[in-house]
């Protein structure tokens, strides 16, 4: 019996860097402009301009070398990637290619059979290129320079990646260092972030890699899983009926949720690499590589593994919580409050989560402070309001950020944990329902929720669950 | 002269002007003639009563360097209609020095040859002999230079852009030091090779230009953080006891005994100033040209590369977008321009990239090395400029081999990045001038401009003037 097929997934992910500048001229970086008004004569590649290095694209770089554990390289050197495209002003992209600046790195990722490092070859700075854009029923297309020269790192994995799912945990992960480094904002669907992967096939437990293809245009992090996923059965599929997979690349095709080829190998560029004259090697001082190193933050794998001990917060929760810096802090700064982490990261990642996506804002942008959900959770403990009020309440302060006492007493919704009011109540919904009475005393017993249901209605939900469960419970037993 | 109120900025431009129109026809040195705009600006600078070095000079510039609002052609189709945006960081140095731009000089496209020829405009001639070639590729300044058209001109030099055509046309050019001038507006040919230098009629004026125009510019990487000296400051004329090397491999079979006969005059008349004369070896010599032509055609390969047809000058449209820059590029560049392409794509393809352009950059370093050997045992190295003098027009534009062997004696110095200068040292029995090559250690154009100019005060060629 011929042996089982197993992945090798490889990726290529390109990083915008958040710098305020070009990688090479002063120009703007940011988004969205008119066509064409962040550019100058060095970025549109006039006659005899030169590039000249933003410093601020190396540190950001190196950080994220560092973060991902790299080496840094003490002397590394631009190169010249030649290709024409409209796109590219000089007619070459200035990348790097022997000697970049970091390598032989590892992230850890937390996959389904536990924690694993997927290395990583190199990190290399280079500059974006540009946008043709296509509109309108012309027999020409128009080029928008203010892309170019947007500095970019490129991410090169080993080809360690075993499944779809550990593709998009890395992706995941590595999105989730880079803005903790604050170096790139991460928005696969803007493309600050862009990934390309490598997959092949072989025979499980074999050492050699098989044929790859390239997938290119995978811009979402849902793409992530169902392109690899594709194209892992496509080649199985090729292989198991005696076909063979061919080196090409191919482009994820999100309508038909499929890949198609692109070009083969034989119509791969030549890109004839070569050190760019133009500029002097890097070379990195050990002081300046370490006072880049004390300005990285404390990074997601830390924090997870501090949460965890400090906070006594589950793996799952932890993860959740560390994924994005700025909810790490807005949760530290919560317990700080004096909330509890455990009831504190439920609410964060339950209803807040819910709230944030919805409405799609960031956790600071939203009205919701941390004292806000501190107040709300104590007057949760003291029986001030039930948790399903609660719930109602923070949606207010969602809205309007206000303090839950306000709102509680505008509303008119403290709860009612008065027995003697609740007993009153409760026997008059039992004189009304004389049918339900006598089933749930016949033994269907589910009608219980039925007569909690009654009371919580006839308060608007103000009465004490606990106090209510206790006296229907009570009274349906001693009529019996 | 100016500042003394003898004559008016206007006079003097227009002095130049006037000489320009009478034998620019002959030489054909210019592409551009700016005198509008020279105009204009004498009459801004008139407002200003100034001390500046180049207060009311008229000058020429290559056309290869940007002159912000004044065409810059690189002498090519491709780019016969480009007027640059900005300003190269020299002629913004000499607009600050007050210069006054009288045009813009022709040469090889892109400055690919040595003899002016692969011009796409014009020809330029040789002021001593009209059907010789001035050299190249600065011909246009250096013809400029000797035909009085103009004081002083800046050239660039790759592979002895500057010296060979100073060398042909009895001028004085200077390359300095890789870095020690900005090569920001220079439009790249071979980047790691080139720099801007002046081609000027005497050393002093050589000494001059080289002050105003050098220095850091954080806008070329490549630029050196070296201190300036002061470089006419510098020409004291004394030469005594100083170390003047003599290798033997440029005394070869391949050099003209007319041209060997006036070089080994020259070092006896420095001997005679008091310099020692020392034998030394230069071992790599004989590996310079194919070394420099792969290196040189790979990176213009690149540099060209932007020469597309998408965002500045010509565009010739197809069908398809391959089609565009086939047609762009097939039309805009020249044979020669074409030749250098295709030869540095191929030295850069993969397959082929480590046993050319790696195995050139490893050779590369042999050149330095013999340098830093070299001036290890000696203060100046002096050398012919040029295997010969002058050559006819037309006599090797059908053998580029030929053409490319022309420039022996001066690719090394670009190689190992030193400075050297050409100076006139003689004349040819057909009475064509002949250089004298006087190369420095690394940032030694002080030295360099003194021993030129120890020679120059000792000798009578710079005064005879081509009768144009």
């Amino acid at each position: 019996m011929k042996r089982k097929l197993e992945a090798v997934i490889g990726l290529e992910i390109h990083a915008q860097m958040k710098t305020d500048t070009k990688i090479f001229c002063g120009c703007s970086t940011e988004f969205g402009s008119k066509p064409n008004t962040q550019t100058c004569p060095v970025c549109t590649g006039l006659p005899g301009v030169l590039p000249v290095l933003n410093k601020k694209a190396l540190e950001f770089i190196i950080k994220a070398g560092l973060a991902m554990n790299c080496n840094i390289a003490r002397n590394s050197r631009f190169a010249r990637k030649n290709y024409f495209y409209p796109d590219l002003p000089k007619g070459y992209q200035i990348s790097q290619y022997e000697l970049p600046i970091c390598e032989y790195g590892y992230v850890t990722i937390e996959s389904e059979t536990g924690e694993k490092r997927i290395g990583i070859t190199r990190i290399h700075m280079e500059e974006d290129a540009g946008k043709n854009i296509h509109e309108g029923a012309h027999e020409y297309s128009f080029v928008d320079l203010n892309r170019t020269g947007v500095p970019l790192m490129e991410i090169v994995t080993e080809p360690e990646i075993a499944t779809s799912g550990e593709a998009a945990d890395f992706m995941r992960k590595l999105r989730s260092i880079l803005r903790y480094l604050d170096v790139c904002d991460g928005n696969l669907e803007q493309g600050s972030l862009r990934c390309d992967a490598n997959v092949s096939v072989r025979p499980e437990g074999s050492n050699q890699l098989g044929v790859k293809a390239e997938i290119k245009n995978i811009n979402s992090f849902r793409f992530v899983e169902r392109a690899i996923e594709y194209e892992i059965k496509r080649q199985i599929d090729l292989v198991e009926s005696g076909g063979a997979v061919i080196q090409e690349t191919r482009l994820w095709n999100s309508v038909t949720n499929t890949t198609e080829s692109m070009r083969s190998k034989e119509e791969a560029h030549d890109y004839r690499y070569f050190p760019d004259p133009d500029l002097v090697p890097v070379m990195m001082a050990d002081e300046e590589v370490e006072r880049i190193r004390q300005s990285i933050p404390e990074l997601p794998d830390e924090k997870r593994t501090r949460f965890i001990s400090e906070y006594a917060l589950s793996e799952q929760d932890a993860d959740m919580i560390v994924a994005e810096k700025r909810t790490s802090q807005w949760f530290e700064e919560a317990v700080k409050l004096g909330g509890k982490p455990k009831v504190l990261c439920n609410w964060m990642t339950g209803e807040f989560t819910r709230l944030l996506n919805d409405k799609s804002i960031d956790i600071d942008d939203s009205k919701v402070k941390p004292h806000h959900l501190c107040d709300l959770l104590t007057l949760i403990d003291k029986g001030t309001i039930s948790v399903k009020i609660a719930k109602t309440v923070f949606e207010e302060i969602f809205e309007i950020g206000r303090m839950a006492e306000e709102i509680i007493k505008d509303k008119g919704l403290i709860q009612i944990s008065d027995s003697e009011e609740i007993e009153a109540l409760i026997d008059e919904i039992i004189s009304k329902n004389p049918d339900e009475v006598n089933r749930f005393k016949a033994g269907e017993n589910k009608l219980m929720g039925f007569f909690v249901g009654q009371a919580m209605k006839a308060t608007k939900g103000k009465a004490n669950p606990k106090v209510v469960n206790e006296i229907i419970g009570k009274k349906l037993s001693s009529q019996a | 002269m100016i500042t003394g109120k003898e004559v008016s900025l206007k006079e003097l431009s227009s002095a130049f002007f006037e000489r320009i129109d009478k034998v620019d026809d002959k030489t054909c040195a210019f592409v551009t003639v700016s005198k509008d705009y020279a105009f204009k600006r004498i009459d801004v600078l008139s407002k200003e009563r100034s001390e500046n070095p180049l207060y009311g000079i008229p000058l020429a510039v290559k056309d290869n360097i940007c002159t912000k609002g004044i065409k810059t052609t690189c002498s090519s189709k491709i780019l016969e209609d480009f007027i640059p945006p900005y300003e190269s960081t020299v002629t913004e140095k000499l607009l600050n020095a007050g210069y006054v731009l009288l045009g813009k000089t022709n040469l090889d496209e892109f400055a690919m040859g040595s003899s002016t020829e692969s011009s796409a405009f014009r020809i330029t001639k040789n002021p001593w002999s009209p059907d010789r070639t001035p050299g190249g590729s600065s011909g246009g300044s250096a013809a400029a230079v000797a035909a009085d058209e103009c004081i002083a001109a800046l050239g660039s030099d790759t592979g002895g852009s500057i010296r060979q055509p100073a060398s042909y046309c009895g001028v004085v050019g200077l390359k300095p030091t890789y870095g020690r001038v900005s090569r920001y507006g220079l439009v790249a040919f071979a980047s790691s090779l080139d720099q801007i230098g002046p081609i000027t009629k005497n050393v002093r004026d050589s000494a001059l230009l080289l002050q105003v125009i050098s220095g850091h510019d954080k806008r070329d990487s490549t630029s050196a953080l070296e201190s300036l000296p002061d470089f006419t400051g510098s020409l004291t004329g004394d030469i005594k006891g100083v170390k003047f090397g003599i290798p033997e491999e440029y005394f070869t079979e391949g050099i003209d005994s007319e041209v060997k006969e006036c070089v080994k005059n020259a070092v006896k008349k420095i001997e005679s100033l008091g310099a020692e004369i020392v034998e030394i070896n230069l071992p790599h010599t004989e590996y310079a040209v194919a070394t420099y032509y792969i290196l040189a055609t790979s990176e213009a390969s690149s540099n060209l590369a932007r020469y597309d047809g998408v965002k500045y000058g010509l565009r010739v449209s197809g069908k398809e977008l391959s089609d565009m820059y086939l047609n762009t590029r097939a039309r805009g560049f020249g044979t020669e321009v074409k030749r250098r392409i295709m030869l540095g794509t191929y030295a850069l393809s993969s397959g082929y990239y480590d046993a050319y352009y790696k195995k050139a950059q490893q050779a590369r370093t042999l050149f330095i090395k013999d340098f830093k050997e070299a001036f290890k045992k000696v203060d100046i190295i002096i050398t012919p400029t040029t295997p010969d003098t002058a050559f006819k027009i037309g006599e090797k534009t059908e053998d580029p081999l030929l053409m490319y062997l022309n420039d022996i004696c001066t690719l090394s110095v670009n190689l190992a990045g030193v400075p050297a200068i050409s100076i006139p040292c003689g004349f040819d029995s057909a009475g064509m001038p002949v250089g004298l090559q006087i190369i420095g250690n690394y940032f030694a154009e002080d030295r360099i401009l003194n021993a030129a100019y120890a020679y120059e005060q000792s000798v009578e060629w710079s005064k005879r003037r081509p009768a144009i």
